[in-house]
């Protein structure tokens, strides 16, 4: 498993590995999460750490906690918002990056649509 | 209900002339897994040893979910301590009974729980273990216990990765944190990281700092090891 970085709380590192992991379809909606102390044997992180995590993506409403049954990932039409969410956010940085090296919006699209697709490199 | 808080007021430990601790006053949070850390010979086995109850401090006191910290504590305080723990003779299995005998909070089902987790042969004498598989015994022994405060000094020092890694995981699989506290002394900062949600710092018998690990993740501060070398520092 790849480490944690130590400028982030391994918290929020969990919760971007699992959103990600639900995104990709690893996860599917419906899908009941491991237990916590499962997740956190799995993660090799302290249980508080993971209930933390379990308690952020059901205020997220990724989750949902149904009781004495465990951790459940939420429905599909939530997971398409999520999906949105980690893309813009995705292009957040990016656009960032590029804006602080002096790129302007033309530039950012053309470079980004000539990697895509292939075309002359600026 | 009672969950291994740890007070110390005013608490100072001398051996001659050196203070090992030094007038300490301090709450460490119950329900949470904590690490007390800092260079050798700081007092981090000293303080240890007084919330086990196995020393007295020189003034001050000592509590543990406001019980003086006495010898008798040992039945609210389940102690691994950095020496090898118990008789060479016995075989692991052997152990565990003799363990079962002495602590009344020891769980038998979940000391063979814990001992087939670590992989540990029933039959053999703890004399003739591997220096991994003592300290994995010493783990598995400890963590059998129902007791409120867990204390670990220096769990994985001097182990090969492997061993730090089942001890680690052990640790995780086994320790119920709604009704226990555990506190770790360690030098080996990074490797425990994961593992902690409250850090405190010792150095010349003084806590230096403490804190919630993850506000020192959030403050950018390089982790742990930033953190902590920031502080021994300045």
């Amino acid at each position: 498993m790849e480490p944690f970085s130590q400028n982030e709380p391994i918290y929020r590192q969990i919760m971007d590995r699992l959103c990600r992991a639900v995104v990709r379809g690893n996860l599917v909606p419906g899908e009941r999460l491991p237990s916590v102390r499962e997740m956190a044997v799995e993660f090799g992180v302290n249980p508080n750490t993971i209930s933390r995590v379990y308690q952020e993506l059901e205020r997220l409403g990724v989750t949902e906690t149904r009781r004495g049954q465990g951790c459940f990932l939420t429905d599909a039409e939530r997971i398409a918002t999520l999906r949105r969410e980690l893309s813009r956010r995705a292009i957040d940085r990016l656009l960032t990056e590029m804006a602080a090296m002096g790129f302007s919006r033309e530039e950012i699209l053309r470079s980004v649509s000539d990697h895509l697709f292939g075309g002359d490199n600026p | 209900m009672t969950a291994g808080s740890v007070t110390f007021d005013h608490v100072t430990k001398a051996f001659g002339a050196t203070r090992a601790v030094h007038d300490v006053s301090i709450t460490f949070p119950s329900h949470k897994i904590i690490g007390l850390i800092g260079p050798n010979g700081g007092g981090k086995s000293t303080s240890l040893k007084l919330m086990a109850g196995l020393m007295h401090p020189s003034a001050g006191s000592v509590r543990v979910d406001g019980l003086e910290a006495r010898r008798g504590l040992c039945a609210t305080v389940a102690f691994a301590p950095d020496a090898g723990a118990g008789y060479s003779f016995f075989t692991v299995a052997e152990m565990i009974g003799y363990y079962h005998s002495v602590f009344a909070d020891f769980d038998p089902k979940r000391a063979e729980e814990l001992r087939s987790f670590m992989d540990l042969p029933a039959a053999v004498r703890t004399g003739a273990l591997s220096k991994g598989n003592q300290a994995r015994l010493k783990i598995a022994l400890t963590l059998a216990r129902a007791a409120p405060l867990i204390l670990m000094d220096e769990p994985l020092s001097g182990l090969d990765p492997l061993v730090r890694a089942s001890i680690v995981r052990g640790l995780i699989s086994f320790v119920d944190l709604d009704r226990q506290t555990v506190v770790i002394s360690t030098h080996e900062v990074g490797e425990v990281e994961p593992l902690l949600d409250v850090v405190a710092l010792m150095d010349r018998g003084r806590i230096l700092a403490m804190e919630e690990v993850q506000g020192i993740q959030e403050s950018g501060a390089g982790g742990l090891v930033g953190w902590m070398r920031r502080i021994l520092v300045r």
